[in-house]
């Protein structure tokens, strides 16, 4: 077989960007480790840099590149409920923690959309953009429900909600050094509410009990939003 | 490993027909978990130990195993990223700004928040 018509075969295949996915994420990951963890090196930042490249380099459709993936991402779901397991394993840390929890969400909920909103406003950005910014810091399933429901264009709040995880989960832990905070259960809500899964998976690299509160925040938030977000929109455009 | 996996779709699937039945503003997924933890703990309940690695069983290694590689299921939807803010092209640097700003203000306002009540209500 020419080596063209071998290429042709495999770029279609769902099993070659299967394969590229997870590999890429392996050396990515590697990377990390090998970096001691440093908060630059993120491992989903490399990968969907390098995937990216890849995918224009070759004019491979992100369609088809997505045909292949979606087994990954699929496991999404079963990610999600998986975080019952550390939560009860947490109990008693999260039960001492109730009243700091519902405070920080109350004003984080606010603070990430309301901060995203009102710059957007301040900037000029046209009315659609400041809707696609709105559910930026929840889970892409709440954040696409979110955007139908105040008229912004799902496509884009995706690659917003993707982009705000991976900008939270790079300057989370800088940050929280700058501020001198060593509490993994604050640490770990914040990322959680501000960057979602990605926030999260950032947490669990760190320690389980940061992994846990993000986990926590991150299903709080998604309800807090969607619940506040079409208020907001619908006071912000009279 | 198996009935592992068939737990954790089991939550999800009852999860999302739940959201479906009822039109929460939830993810599904995020009703699993509540099934999860309520089942787990039932179990707990119930066992003579007490033990959570006991009530949970297989479900808890493949849990954590999940949740070590969490990362990589965020890889698929990021490699979107570039076809869709191509589309918004001249917007795209503010847009990033906006994100950047956005989210070191939610850091810092939930942190501090959460910090300075667990004072406030003597936990710390």
């Amino acid at each position: 077989m020419e080596i063209t018509s071998l290429w042709v075969y495999l770029s279609a295949a769902p099993l070659f960007w299967l394969t590229v996915t997870v590999a890429s994420y392996i050396a990515a990951d590697r990377l990390a480790a090998a970096s001691g963890r440093h908060p630059l090196v993120n491992p989903v930042l490399i990968a969907v840099a390098f995937i990216s490249a890849l995918l224009i380099a070759t004019g491979t459709s992100y369609g088809t590149y997505f045909e292949g993936a979606q087994f990954v991402h699929f496991l999404l779901g079963p990610a999600t409920v998986a975080l019952a397991i550390p939560m009860l394993r947490n109990v008693a840390v999260l039960r001492a923690n109730l009243i700091p929890m519902a405070a920080a969400l109350a004003v984080g909920a606010v603070v990430a959309m309301g901060s995203a909103v009102g710059l957007a406003v301040l900037f000029g950005l046209p009315q659609e953009m400041v809707a696609a910014l709105a559910p930026k810091s929840v889970t892409t399933g709440i954040a696409i429900g979110v955007a139908e429901q105040i008229g912004a264009d799902p496509a884009l709040t995706v690659a917003l909600v993707i982009a705000t995880g991976i900008i939270g989960a790079v300057i989370v832990t800088p940050l929280m050094n700058l501020l001198r905070i060593k509490d993994y259960a604050a640490r770990g809500f914040a990322v959680g509410l501000a960057a979602h899964g990605i926030g999260t998976a950032r947490a669990f690299q760190v320690s389980e009990v940061a992994g846990t509160f993000a986990g926590l925040a991150m299903g709080l938030n998604a309800l807090v939003t969607a619940l506040l977000a079409p208020l907001l929109m619908r006071w912000l455009m009279g | 490993m198996l009935p592992a996996i068939a737990v954790l779709l089991l939550c999800q699937l009852a999860g999302e027909s739940l959201v479906r039945a009822t039109g929460m503003p939830v993810p599904g997924p995020v009703i699993g978990i509540m099934i999860l933890i309520a089942g787990v703990a039932i179990r707990q309940r119930v066992s003579a130990t007490h033990d959570l690695a006991d009530a949970a069983g297989p479900v808890a290694p493949l849990a954590d195993g999940l949740l070590r590689n969490l990362s990589l299921l965020f890889v698929p939807a990021g490699c979107g990223i570039a076809e869709r803010l191509a589309e918004v092209g001249p917007h795209v640097p503010l847009l990033l700004l906006i994100l950047v700003i956005s989210t070191v203000l939610a850091l810092v306002a939930t942190v501090t928040t959460f910090i300075a009540v667990r004072r406030l209500t003597g936990g710390d």
